[in-house]
């Protein structure tokens, strides 16, 4: 597809949705799929059919519309209404209120609420606005735009430098400016180069990529081959979690969709330039998400990692230089290309630009997928987008970055989000997971687990990761139990001093996280386990 | 099965293939990718081993997998393994003697919000309680 | 095309050295007479930079490095003894004594274990974490061989020593983390490996007692590995 062609697609397309005066949208991502989606869809489909709607109203399935708690969600166009809660019963209330155009009162979600008013989406603009498994319906929402921009009308330094100017940082949780890394690879010598997807969402308690890849693969893809086009790879892999079937479903598809209009496989965009992409699947390990481990996997092996340097940007995939990002990171890409570097640094702090997407679960009140801009504090994002913590429970502390990351307390939620003010709190910014715990949650217990989690995705290669985690989770155990004495206390705090400081890779390194947090905020609990032993 | 022509590198993808089709990995099959694809077979079983995803035992008639994520742990995943356990004294990753059904956990299904989630076969089911859970694994085991 | 490693200079525990750039930082160290403790590391293995007995300081990085996996670039300043490197390595000893079960005071390789002579070294006189005693099998199937895995610290030199010089890949890592078992085949008794040549290199690259051969009693065996550095330069003459 040449450009002329994109734009002619994206007509008819936007032509054809024309043709309906109303849109009724139902969200069959994951999360409102186990709650009835799909059946509320079919359900509206039937009723829509019998009352003879069929040429005016179309009812089509789409991603993810972010409120996950309230799901499953409809939305009606063009009357902007948003349903939550709904039941395959509601279906005949929901099409006669469309005839009358009299919104079903009891099940209206207001849409000025913080929690829609709040976001900034960017990652996220099409998502919950597209049939994921139409690709001419992500065409005419501007998908593959900005590849064809860049294919015809910059060279590859210009992409790369486009995507240095907005500032990017990588967005699976380590922050390294994305220019740099695509830089790096663009200079290596090398007959073979690849790009890697990063899709291995371990981290317990986010699930951005997962919602990311199942309501918009395309403008994953598309960033992929950008990203390709700039550094000069014919390969790619997109390296997705089996235990998300339905993002691998539709990734499929939409590799497949994508290859058939020439915007993936041989000279794409009617250019010389060609890009294959193949899915690997991983398989349940949390350490895949290392760089090096990761492309252990992809070559077939174990998923332990190796020492770097040599990084991977320099001999990575099969030793070849390999750039590889994360999906989000990925999914920004389109949007640089398209509005420029300089409009996606207007947004964000002086380090960190642009918009970061979280997942909000836990004690909260609006569950779900959220886009922010970086620099927001973490109360507005609990209190106001989230909606606070539910049932005259009161908030205790977040927690940010899973397993690698650590848990911030009350007085601490004026922090802006962004990559150096949470390392300060010993906390990360990590892929986006955020979980909010109330004042039933007791620290030792959350640092228990976490080490517990470390514990049994240690690869094992390495010594203090695979023994260490092991003790310390003992130890943390004793804590809970009420068995430890204060030599236990002091046992902990230099065993996490040695695990994070000598172990091989990223998991071991931030492993103690969890546990040096809570002690530096939540010092008396572990303390008042103590007591009861030694009173 | 063997799309990826027989190179090494196929080995996880190979793995997942063969479980698919026959529910677990068994040692034929695992000879029959390591000689497939020319891998040692230690290699094949080391891979194997090291991703929880792959089962060396075969699995019961049907499968419950609950989500241990941090958002399921704190609203209650803990209590629904303990229910199974105090009930039909089966552990996460056990399956019953009857070979009715077995009951995994799996490291965040990615369903936060519904949180705790449970897949009953392939159908996710969040906020889950123990005895809707129970239920269910009650009609599988009488079945 | 191939360019020709370069010559770099630089300072080892405030020694001035000189070493190649495809060369080790610990290549050069032992070079220079500097010892640095290891324990994963083998001449004529690829290294993995596992065992972290070998991490070194070096000036103006954040972090500790693996002296085995890491190459020398010009003017840096390695710090291979220090108080902070040498808490570090003791804690690491204690980490593989507690692991599994090594009382030397039983053991065939008494007086012969790396692993011990590096508690020696390093001064490590008592573990503080609990043992974990783990409980594993011995492996006695083979005809010549024995692998006691409760004597196992997972170095992986078998592994490689198999896969690499003997080119029978017979031994691999299973399972992961804490529960990492190092096995044969398809976790298959040693003595039924249809792959196992019985060349015994896995024996005598084995630092512990965990793979030994048969009919030695407490302290008596040695291990014997002058093969391996000849083995290893034959094969890259052949290359």
């Amino acid at each position: 597809m040449t450009p002329d062609e994109l734009r002619e697609a994206a007509q008819i397309e936007l032509a054809a949705q024309a043709r309906y005066t109303q849109k009724v949208s139902v969200c069959t991502a994951a999360g409102c799929a186990s709650c009835g989606g799909v059946q509320v869809k079919e359900a509206i489909q039937r009723q829509v059919a019998e009352e003879g709607l069929k040429e005016q109203c179309l009812v089509r399935s789409v991603g993810c519309m972010g409120l996950c708690s309230a799901g499953p969600l409809v939305a009606v166009e063009p009357d902007g209404t948003l349903y939550h809660h709904v039941a395959p019963d509601h279906a005949p209330e929901i099409v006669r209120g469309l005839d009358l155009a009299l919104p079903v009162k009891d099940l209206v979600c207001p849409t000025d609420q913080p929690f829609f008013a709040r976001q900034h989406k960017i990652v996220l603009e099409n998502c919950g606005r597209i049939d994921p498994d139409k690709l001419p319906e992500a065409i005419a929402a501007g998908g593959y735009e900005g590849l064809a921009q860049a294919l015809t009308t910059r060279s590859p330094a210009e992409v790369i430098h486009e995507v240095t100017v907005s500032g990017l940082r990588g967005r699976g949780g380590g922050g390294y400016p994305t220019g740099i890394k695509w830089t790096t690879v663009a200079k290596a010598f090398a007959a073979e180069k690849y790009v890697i997807c990063n899709g291995d969402e371990g981290d317990p308690g986010a699930f951005m990529d997962r919602a990311l890849l199942e309501s918009d693969p395309h403008r994953v893809l598309e960033g992929m081959t950008i990203a390709a086009y700039a550094v000069g790879a014919s390969r790619g892999y997109m390296y997705v979690r089996a235990e998300y079937p339905l993002a691998v479903t539709r990734l499929k598809s939409a590799i497949r969709q994508a290859e058939r209009a020439g915007l993936l496989g041989k000279n794409i965009c009617g250019t010389p330039f060609s890009f294959d992409v193949d899915i690997r699947l991983g398989a349940g390990a949390f350490v895949c998400g290392e760089e090096t481990a990761l492309i252990a996997s992809v070559e077939g092996r174990r998923g332990a990692p190796r020492p770097r340097p040599p990084y991977p940007a320099e001999s990575g995939l099969w030793g070849a230089p390999t750039l590889i990002n994360n999906v989000e990171t990925f999914g920004n890409i389109p949007s640089i290309i398209r509005k420029g570097g300089d409009w996606y640094a207007s947004m964000g702090t002086e380090k960190s630009k642009g918009t970061k997407v979280f997942a909000l679960a836990g004690c909260i009140r609006n569950t779900g997928l959220i886009e922010v801009p970086m620099g927001i504090t973490l109360r507005e994002i609990v209190f106001d987008i989230g909606g606070g913590v539910p049932e005259g429970r009161e908030f205790k502390a977040i927690q940010t970055g899973g397993p690698s990351g650590g848990c911030i307390p009350e007085h601490l939620l004026d922090t802006p989000v962004d990559y150096e003010s949470l390392h300060e709190l010993g906390s990360i910014m990590g892929s986006g997971g955020m979980i909010v715990m109330d004042d039933s949650a007791s620290m030792v217990e959350t640092a228990r687990f976490f080490m517990e989690f470390s514990m049994a995705e240690s690869c094992g290669k390495c010594v203090p990761c695979r023994v260490g985690t092991a003790h310390l989770y003992d130890l943390l155990d004793k804590f809970a139990r009420g068995d430890a004495t204060p030599a236990d206390l002091a046992l902990l705090e230099e065993l996490c001093d040695v695990v994070k400081n000598t172990s091989l890779c990223g998991l071991g390194i931030s492993a103690p996280n969890p546990v040096l947090s809570t002690l530096r905020f939540f010092r008396h609990e572990y303390e008042e386990k103590l007591k009861a032993v030694t009173a | 099965m063997r799309r990826l022509g027989y190179a090494p590198h196929a080995l996880v993808e190979s793995l997942h293939a063969a479980q698919e089709a026959f529910g677990y990995l068994d040692k034929p099959a695992m000879q029959f990718v390591a000689t497939g694809l020319r891998v040692p077979l230690s290699r094949v079983y080391g891979a194997a081993t090291f991703y929880h995803f792959f089962s060396l035992k075969p699995p019961g008639d049907h499968t419950c997998v609950v989500c241990t994520g941090t958002a399921c742990h704190i609203k209650g995943a803990p209590d629904l393994l303990s229910a199974v356990a105090a009930e039909f004294s089966l552990k996460a990753g056990e399956t019953s003697k009857d070979g009715k059904f077995s009951v995994l956990s799996a490291r965040c299904i990615g369903t936060c919000g519904l949180a705790p989630a449970v897949v009953f076969d392939s159908e996710v089911a969040g906020k889950v309680t123990s005895e809707q859970m129970l239920e269910r694994l009650r009609g599988w085991a009488a079945s | 095309m191939t360019p020709t490693p370069r010559v770099k200079t630089f300072r080892i525990d405030g020694r001035d050295v000189v070493g190649r750039e495809d060369q080790t930082v610990l290549e050069v160290a032992r070079e220079n007479d500097i010892r640095i403790p290891t324990l994963c590391h083998l001449d004529g293995l690829t290294d993995i930079g596992a065992c972290r007995m070998c991490l070194v300081e070096v000036q103006g990085w954040g972090r500790l490095v693996p002296s085995c996996v890491t190459k020398p670039e010009e003017g840096m300043v390695v710090v291979s003894q220090s108080e902070r490197l040498a808490r570090y390595r003791r804690t690491i000893l204690e980490f593989l004594f507690s692991e599994r079960n090594h009382v030397c005071a039983v053991c065939v390789s008494n007086g012969h274990c790396e692993l011990q002579d590096l508690a020696e070294e390093v001064g490590m006189t008592h573990v503080r974490v609990p043992y974990r005693y783990p409980g594993l099998a011995v492996d006695a199937s083979h005809g010549r061989f024995v692998a006691d895995h409760n004597r196992c610290i997972l170095c992986a030199r078998c592994v490689r020593v198999c896969g690499e010089v003997e080119g029978a890949h017979t031994w691999d890592v299973s399972g992961r983390g804490i529960q990492s078992l190092v096995i044969t085949d398809l976790a298959a008794p040693w003595g039924e490996s249809d792959t196992c040549t019985g060349c015994g290199k896995c024996v005598q690259v084995c630092p512990t007692g965990a793979l030994t051969e048969k009919g030695h009693s407490v302290a008596e065996m040695s291990k014997r590995r002058q093969f391996l550095p000849y083995l290893a330069t034959m094969r890259e003459g052949r290359r």
